[in-house]
């Protein structure tokens, strides 16, 4: 049996024989920004709004009052934390078991399937499409701990909203090895009927709490 | 069980037919070919005609996506760049194949991923199954993926004593009633919810026996049925929606937050990816995942978008395979004038708004790839006889619709004039699917809006004509052109016209 890489790559080449196109360059005469800046007025009004309109629990706060937002959503329960989150976030907590999450000291999927919510932090987030995005650093940890318990809560501040994807897409290219998670919404699905139903596998409640 | 009368073109029944003995819960069965199976188109299109409840799940779903579509691509004000951008992404992508792979397969490694190659579908299950048995475990979990299906893995799978279990809910309710897909993206549109309810009820094993048909019921249901083999499964098998070549990092776009469950619990993960699948830089993920959800589910943006680059350690899976498969993509390739059908990204807008497909279904095609776009891709891939490329009306709602404007319409003309010459589909056989297509179809011109949708068969036209006449209409119309000439039809059409005048005034 030949090699099959070599065969596919032979293949190709054969296909494309003196057809082959030239590469051409590519048109790209669409938006790579939109016209408001990054957590102006205009964009963080369409991000609640697209937000909203996908069933996620949006909280506009001062970062002084974050910490009594958290203790108000989480109440008697447990959480999961990633290694690298503002401690002082978590100060308002009570009657709350924090389990911490790290790559060095990951909890197992069973374990994390036995807690409630977890508090993450966000690189950035997509106002036109009411999207954001976990990039898997220390704030926001390994990817497992944003899936398994029912609730997320998200932290994001409103200077990281920008209005659209290529935006987005930019900022994040500077590290493109990091393991990426965009949420828009809660989990969902529209399989049945093609009508949308939000919370399958992934958490069915998703708080954001943008911070000015 | 082939009906049909002999006829060159027809495919040899290797599979059951829609309207053949089905069981209780109306599966089709899994067929031998996943791109060549059941009854041919006209006998599977009349016995779909026939089944109300098929037309009335089919005419709802398609009803309801076709206006989210259009109400988040209207709010798009640079849809028609995205479109272009997305079109020529994709076609610089075919002429530099070969690096743009050896680039990825160069990144994925340096990552810590293993890259295999693929030539067939058996080449692919082969290396699946290795891997997985490697592992020592008989269960594995899937995210819903159209190259799997293609290659009828699950099935490989089973043989080698490996339940490969579906956990995308549509792709769960498929496998449970023992059916086969009808749609690219929903593959159970044909099912309603009472139908699904009763199919968990008498398959899931573990489905409440209080389930009503609720639509979150049950989604809840599949919830926890699902969660024990997400917490303890060692390997998952995904597709891909896009792999970056300059960065080595795969993409999965979906919903429900099963693929999430995939691509980050289990040890290991394998991916099977058509080599079509491909963008050359990371920047141009930004044109896709725009054109994608849009087009596909009528969002804004899906719910998830999981995105990695070879293994990040101690994050996800520790180790990751990347099956690059072939499958017949080469053929493709070579077509010059079909070759445009490798920019598919799956997003199945144009199942969506086509008249023939709305009326007929996804199976009637045959294929995992129905629709507009199977009835080329379908052909293309296996590069057999067939007489899909007549199952349209050549209306050209797909081609406006396609977020990266592969002109089916043109290519199914192509397709039609090729098989004519081959001796492929005779008269006869053309004939009769081209006629079951527009009986379909009739129900859209009866009817004033779908009429204003298929009333585009003009600008198909169009695209044939040469210094404004036509010399040579497909068939039927062959028959017609063969000693005249038609004039190119006008810009327009005369609804078009009477709805701008009315706007100008």
């Amino acid at each position: 049996m030949s090699d099959a890489r070599t065969e596919m790559l032979s293949r190709i080449r054969t296909a494309l024989g003196t057809s082959t196109p030239e590469a051409t360059s590519v048109p790209r005469e669409y938006r790579a920004a939109g016209e408001h800046a990054a957590g102006s007025a205009e964009v963080l009004e369409v991000l609640v709004d697209r937000l909203v309109d996908y069933k996620a629990h949006v909280h506009q706060v001062a970062a002084a009052d974050l910490p009594g937002l958290l203790a108000e959503l989480l109440g008697p329960g447990s959480v999961v934390v990633p290694p690298g989150i503002d401690a002082a976030w978590l100060a308002g907590l009570a009657e709350v078991e924090v389990r911490t999450d790290s790559r060095e000291a990951p909890l197992s999927a069973v374990e994390l399937d036995g807690i409630d919510a977890v508090v993450t932090a966000a690189r950035v987030a997509v106002a036109e499409t009411g999207t954001i995005v976990l990039d898997g650093e220390p704030d926001q940890g390994r990817r497992a701990i944003s899936l398994v318990p029912d609730v997320h809560v998200c932290v994001v501040r409103t200077d990281q909203v920008v209005q659209t994807v290529p935006e987005a897409v930019r900022l994040l290219d500077a590290d493109p090895g990091r393991p990426l998670t965009w949420i828009s919404g809660p989990s969902a699905t529209s399989d049945i009927e093609l009508d949308r139903v939000e919370g399958v596998h992934g958490p069915r409640t998703l708080h954001v709490a943008l911070v000015s | 069980m082939s009906t049909f009368l002999g006829m060159p073109a027809t495919r040899t029944g290797r599979g059951p037919s829609p309207d053949a003995a089905p069981g209780t819960l109306g599966g089709v069965g899994r067929p031998e070919d996943p791109l060549h199976w059941g009854a041919s188109f006209p006998d599977a299109a009349k016995a779909a005609l026939e089944n109300d409840q098929l037309r009335r799940n089919l005419g709802n779903a398609t009803a309801t996506i076709r206006s989210k579509r259009a109400r988040v691509v209207g709010e798009v004000p640079d849809w028609e760049a995205l479109r272009d951008a997305g079109s020529a992404i994709k076609g610089d992508v075919l002429a530099r194949l070969p690096e743009l792979l050896e680039e990825l397969e160069r990144n994925v490694t340096a990552r810590g991923g293993v890259v295999h190659w693929a030539r067939d579908a058996a080449e692919a299950n082969r290396i699946v199954a290795d891997l997985v048995r490697a592992k020592e475990t008989d269960e594995v979990v899937k995210v819903k993926s159209m190259a799997t299906q293609e290659i009828g893995l699950n099935e490989a799978l089973a043989e080698e004593g490996i339940a490969a279990v579906e956990t995308d809910l549509a792709e769960l309710i498929v496998q449970l009633a023992d059916d086969m897909p009808s749609h690219i993206l929903v593959p159970a549109i044909h099912r309603n919810r009472t139908e699904i309810r009763d199919i968990f009820l008498e398959r899931m094993g573990d489905a409440p026996p209080d389930l009503t048909d609720v639509p979150r019921e049950l989604a809840m249901a599949a919830r926890a049925h699902l969660r024990r083999k997400f917490l303890s499964a060692k390997v998952a098998i995904s597709g891909a929606n896009f792999a970056v070549a300059d960065t080595g990092t795969l993409a999965v776009v979906e919903s429900e937050g099963n693929g999430r469950m995939c691509l980050t619990l289990p040890e290991t993960l394998i991916t099977v990816m058509g080599i079509e699948k491909l963008v050359p830089t990371y920047r141009d993920l930004e044109v896709f995942l725009q054109l994608l959800p849009r087009s596909s589910t009528g969002e804004r943006m899906n719910p998830y978008t999981s995105m990695w680059t070879g293994v990040t350690p101690g994050d996800g899976p520790q180790e990751f395979h990347l099956v690059l498969l072939d499958n017949g993509r080469t053929k493709v390739l070579a077509d010059e004038a079909g070759r445009s059908a490798l920019h598919c990204i799956r997003c199945s807008a144009c199942l969506n708004v086509c008249p023939v497909y709305e009326r007929v279904g996804g199976h009637a095609y045959g294929s995992v790839y129905p629709g507009p776009i199977g009835a080329i891709l379908t052909p293309q891939l296996t590069g057999e006889k067939s007489d899909l490329p007549y199952a349209s009306t050549l209306c050209g709602a797909c081609y406006e619709v396609c977020p990266v404007k592969i002109d089916i319409p043109s290519i199914l003309v192509e397709l039609r004039a090729r098989e004519v010459e081959l001796g492929g589909a005779s008269p006869d056989a053309a004939d009769r699917v081209w006629k079951a297509a527009m009986k379909a179809a009739s129900f859209a011109m009866a009817d004033g809006a779908r009429f204003r949708r298929a009333a585009r068969v003009p600008r198909a036209l169009r695209a044939i004509s040469r210094h404004g006449v036509i010399k040579r209409l497909p068939f039927p119309g062959s028959l017609w052109t063969r000693s005249r000439d038609l004039p190119e039809p006008p810009k327009q059409t005369f609804h078009d016209w009477w709805a701008e005048r009315e706007d100008e005034r």
